[in-house]
């Protein structure tokens, strides 16, 4: 899925004033390709995921996916984007709780309507969580919710994967065992990948790094 | 730091949520409101008994009674009085003024010992005019205004007499109720001169009772005020329960800022000091408002309350309040112990969790799967106590047992049932966000059971109680059709004037039922005799439960008389079972008829029998046969004839609707008390999904991250509240029309001696639902509309890394 981000502007009220995270962002991403987004804490990493993904909107910009501007799409069109087209990971509260490991495995390829028992089996298979399907996220651990959120993730074969720190709740060799697993199985479904880190390390690892100051893109 | 900042930074959490402080502090007032206002209504009440027994009954004193019930006579007295003996006589009866039907005391007040408190005459002149004829009739004002111009006594007004009763001298009393030479009891003074006569030797057929025994109005109100003490004690445990789930999220949530007091030096003690000074400041607040929406709430129950009790019981209660100081005290200390019980848990846990561990608001609301599966087995054997109760225990005492039971078993099963029906709609769901809306369901119950089971008993009450008010309502109507078959009552102010009447109406009417009735006392009871003439009314309409085949011949010859169903329950009387109505006179029980609303017993007799046992028995009232159409044409000629006030010719519409005024107005209470109920769970609800929504986020936000839209979230949410609502409402359907048997078979029979048939009223439960739906519905609008209108950035902060 094709990515384009034209002069992208965010701000929000705070108690000081009004603060501007985002200030004129451009960025192109190919089909398939996996990039790393790095910057300082507050540089606004989670805010241009957030946009991407749908789930708010800029002040001013466009973001283009597969050539729809999402940006001037109302809640309702958003949503549907976001059901049908991206897959998020995020460093915690991934899950819904009231479900299980299986459940929550198949939730959104089931709202996105592209449900496939095969493929999820594969994908329990190689995260290894086969043992942990009839449990709830509150009985896993953090590496565990992880790989079960990777899991829910590719299960719907999104265009678009965004991560925000999927590792950051992780150590260094649990996280580098997710990441790896998130990486295979995502060049395994063709998705184009935004990853948020703060770690070098990890970004090292992905097609391209693309580092955020101040809000803008350097 | 000093004490006050670390109070500024607890007390700031409430200023950032306002509506949590409002749950807690609605909460305990609501609590504190209704338990008092329902120990207000009982206090009142119950002082009222006690000064109508001190008053009326010289219930302080010891008296001397007949053990079989007769009349004691007068010469017992003077035996007594001439072997030295303080003593001093009471003749007691009903005794109508006009329309008005009084009880009549009849006292001797020269020899009425000093410290019993009845009727002060004030001077020699007074005392005078009350024992020399034509003598002076004591009676409250309100009884005044009812009786005045309906007897050619002279009336005296004293505030301290209670409605309904009359203090005369007992000389009049024994002509009046035509029982001269009789005595219903001897009072005996506290002092009495030593080495006297002992009573069993002067009045060996009489018996001592000693004073301050129950009075009967005590003992047959006691099940209605256990009724209105449960209904207290559950509003009173919801209030709690508000406070409760209010204080555990706000500690939960506060844990960072204890953390925080802490670790800048607050020791714990003074952080458990304070939080405990902000409970008890806020027990206060709440109390005041308490105290007064209680005050409130019982001056608004009380007049139905006290109708209630006129009605089902013929004891009398002034329908206002008087504000007691001790009132206000015991309200602030049941807000202040309320709301410490109820955050024991918060505390204690404060004192024990590490100082570093981790706050979970979101694990705080949910139970453990021991705690469930305790709760579990408490309600089945709950359940199963009822069963056993109403198998083989009986009693009214047994009967609240099974009620108890069934109510307190039924609420803790619901979650459990609640659960299993959940799980089982999710696992037979296909559709991703079907099977999340039934888990997300099921994962709420923890947190909404207590109000779910609030909202059950609620709606079990208002079903259980709707259908026997209905199922009585139903029943007394048609009894009262059959009962009320003459189509016209008139009654004569005098004697003489009756006489001429019965003379003018043989020629103008189908058939004159007189209606003569006497008081006495049989098998220890209180009762009314009435006779009845031989006419196929009675034997055409005369609502008969049992009876012997020809029981009317049986009646009218004398030998055979009928019993109303209460005395036939209470004296476990059977058909042929003999009565003895006076000295000379013994009747077999030959039928039972019903007699909805009348605490006492009756027997009807053949008036023959009767008139020859108590031939000055008073016949002023008399029940006309005649053509509908002629009906209005009598009324004006007898009008005409006899210048009778309208109040003394009442046309059977007329009698029937008074007769169905009264039954609405004695079951007005029950109406306002379910209302009340429904009102507490709403408010429950309310509470609790308050306090969940500031849990849900977490919940919430991954399913919309996912495509779902707030707008539809909402729509689920309040989809999820009304199932809850809805099946909460079925399994209330069941349960209350367990608790409405138990009444009508169980309760009822033991409490008032009368057992109805039970009716369903589908139309009332649709209304019901509705109402339910209603509150629903504003129970969910503010968490609701919270929900709806959440920004997204207050979601994106649950995906946040630094939240």
């Amino acid at each position: 899925m094709v990515i384009a981000l034209r002069n992208l502007r965010k701000s929000y009220e705070t108690a000081e004033g009004r603060l501007e995270v985002l200030r004129g962002i451009n960025l192109d991403l190919g089909a398939g390709e996996r990039v790393a987004l790095t910057g300082e804490s507050g540089s606004g990493k989670s805010t241009l995921l957030h946009l991407v993904a749908g789930l708010d909107r800029p002040d001013s910009g466009e973001i283009v996916i597969g050539g729809r501007d999402i940006s001037k799409l109302d809640d309702r069109g958003r949503a549907a984007y976001r059901r049908a087209e991206v897959g998020l990971v995020f460093q915690q509260f991934n899950l819904v709780p009231s479900l299980d490991v299986a459940e929550n495995i198949a939730f959104h390829a089931k709202l996105a309507g592209r449900h496939d028992l095969a493929w999820e089996n594969e994908l329990v298979e190689r995260l290894g969580i086969g043992p942990l399907l009839t449990r709830y996220p509150e009985q896993l651990s953090t590496g565990q919710q992880q790989r079960v959120a990777i899991g829910r993730t590719l299960a719907a074969r999104p265009g678009l994967v965004l991560a925000d720190e999927p590792t950051g709740n992780l150590d260094e060799a649990n996280g580098d065992a997710v990441l790896e697993t998130m990486l295979s199985l995502s060049k395994g479904t063709g998705s184009t990948l935004l990853l948020v880190t703060h770690s070098q390390r990890l970004a090292d690892r992905l097609d391209r790094q693309v580092h955020l100051r101040s809000g803008k893109l350097e | 730091m000093t004490m006050w900042t670390a109070a500024t930074a607890l007390l700031s959490h409430w200023r950032r949520r306002p509506l949590q402080l409002g749950a807690l502090l609605s909460g305990l007032a609501l609590a504190t409101a209704l338990w008092s206002g329902v120990q207000a209504i009982n206090a009142e009440a119950r002082a009222s008994y006690a000064r109508a027994a001190a008053v009326l009954d010289q219930n302080g004193l010891a008296h001397l009674v007949s053990p079989n019930g007769r009349a004691i006579p007068q010469s017992a007295f003077v035996r007594l009085r001439r072997a030295g003996w303080n003593v001093s006589p009471v003749l007691e009866g009903e005794y109508r003024f006009g329309t008005t039907r009084l009880r009549v005391i009849g006292i001797e007040p020269l020899t009425m010992p000093a410290e019993t408190d009845t009727v002060d005459l004030g001077n020699a002149e007074d005392l005078l005019s009350f024992i020399t004829p034509p003598g002076i009739v004591v009676v409250s004002p309100g009884t005044a205004e009812k009786i005045r111009g309906q007897t050619d006594l002279a009336l005296r007004v004293s505030d301290r007499m209670l409605d309904g009763a009359a203090f005369i001298d007992i000389g009049l009393a024994q002509r009046l109720l035509r029982r001269e030479g009789e005595l219903s009891r001897i009072v005996i003074a506290e002092n009495q001169r030593p080495g006297l006569e002992p009573l069993g030797t002067l009045v060996p057929t009489l018996s001592v009772r000693e004073s301050n025994a129950q009075s009967d109005v005590e003992h047959l109100t006691e099940s209605f005020h256990l009724n209105l003490t449960a209904f207290g004690f559950l509003a009173f445990a919801v209030g709690l329960l508000i406070v409760y789930s209010t204080i555990g999220l706000a500690f939960e949530q506060r844990r960072p800022t204890f953390r925080t007091l802490r670790c800048l030096g607050v020791s714990l003690r003074a952080l458990a000091v304070l939080l405990l000074s902000e409970l008890v400041l806020f027990a206060l607040a709440a109390g005041a408002v308490g105290v007064a929406i209680g005050y409130l709430v019982a001056s608004l129950l009380l007049p139905g309350v006290a109708a209630t009790l006129e009605g089902l019981y013929g004891a009398s209660v002034p329908g206002t309040l008087s504000l007691r100081p001790e009132w206000w005290v015991s309200g602030f200390a049941i807000a202040v112990a309320g709301t410490l019980v109820s955050s024991a848990q918060s505390l204690l846990r404060l004192m024990r969790v590490p100082l570093l561990a981790a706050a979970q608001p979101q694990a705080w609301g949910r139970s453990s799967q021991a705690g469930r599966r305790f709760q579990v087995l408490a309600a089945a054997a709950l359940l199963a106590l009822s069963g056993a109760l109403l198998l083989w225990a009986d009693g009214l005492q047994a009967g609240f047992g099974v009620l108890g039971c069934l109510l307190l078993g039924a609420s803790l099963l619901l979650p459990a049932v609640l659960s299993s029906l959940l799980t089982l709609m999710q696992r037979t769901s296909s559709r991703a966000l079907v099977t999340w809306f039934w888990a997300d369901a099921r994962q709420q119950l923890p947190g909404l059971s207590l109000a779910l089971m609030a909202l059950l008993l609620a709606l079990a009450a208002n079903v259980g109680v709707g259908t026997m008010v209905s199922s009585f309502r139903l029943t007394f109507i048609g009894w009262l059709d059959q009962r009320l078959a003459a189509e016209l009552y008139v009654a004569a102010r005098n004697e003489g004037e009756a006489d001429r009447l019965r003379t003018w109406l043989a020629a103008k009417v189908e058939s004159v039922l007189p209606i003569v009735s006497v008081d006495a006392e049989v098998r220890g009871q209180p009762m009314q005799i009435f006779g009845v003439v031989d006419d196929p009314t009675y034997r055409k309409h005369w609502p008969l439960i049992v009876g012997i085949p020809d029981v009317w011949d049986w009646v009218a010859s004398g030998e055979g008389v009928l019993v109303n169903e209460q005395f036939w329950r209470r004296e476990r009387l059977s058909i042929g079972d003999e009565l003895d109505l006076a000295s000379d006179w013994k009747a077999a029980v030959v039928g039972v008829y019903s007699d909805y609303g009348n605490p006492k017993g009756q027997v009807i007799a053949g008036i023959s029998a009767l008139t020859s046992r108590y031939p000055h028995v008073s016949r002023l009232r008399y029940g006309l046969r005649v053509k509908p159409d002629q009906v209005a044409d009598l009324r004006s000629s007898l009008s005409d004839e006899f210048g009778l006030p309208p109040e003394n010719i009442l046309d059977q519409a007329a009698l029937k609707e008074q007769s169905r005024r009264i039954f609405d107005r004695t079951f007005l209470v029950t109406g306002a008390l379910n209302i009340f109920t429904l009102g507490v769970a709403a408010l429950a609800m309310f509470s609790s999904l308050l306090t969940l929504s500031e849990m849900r986020l977490p919940q919430l936000a991954p399913v919309w991250a996912m495509g779902v839209t707030r707008r539809d979230l909402a729509l689920l949410e309040l989809l999820r509240t009304l199932v809850l609502w809805l099946a909460t409402f079925i399994a209330a359907l069941p349960l209350g029309l367990a608790l409405a048997w138990v009444l009508l078979a169980v309760v009822n029979v033991e409490a008032f001696g009368w057992r109805l048939p039970m009716h369903i009223f589908p139309y009332e439960w649709v209304r019901l639902g509705l109402v339910a739906l209603a509150a629903a519905v504003v129970s969910v609008f503010i968490p609701l509309r919270r929900l709806a209108g959440l920004a997204p950035s207050e979601l994106l902060k649950v995906f946040a890394n630094e939240r």
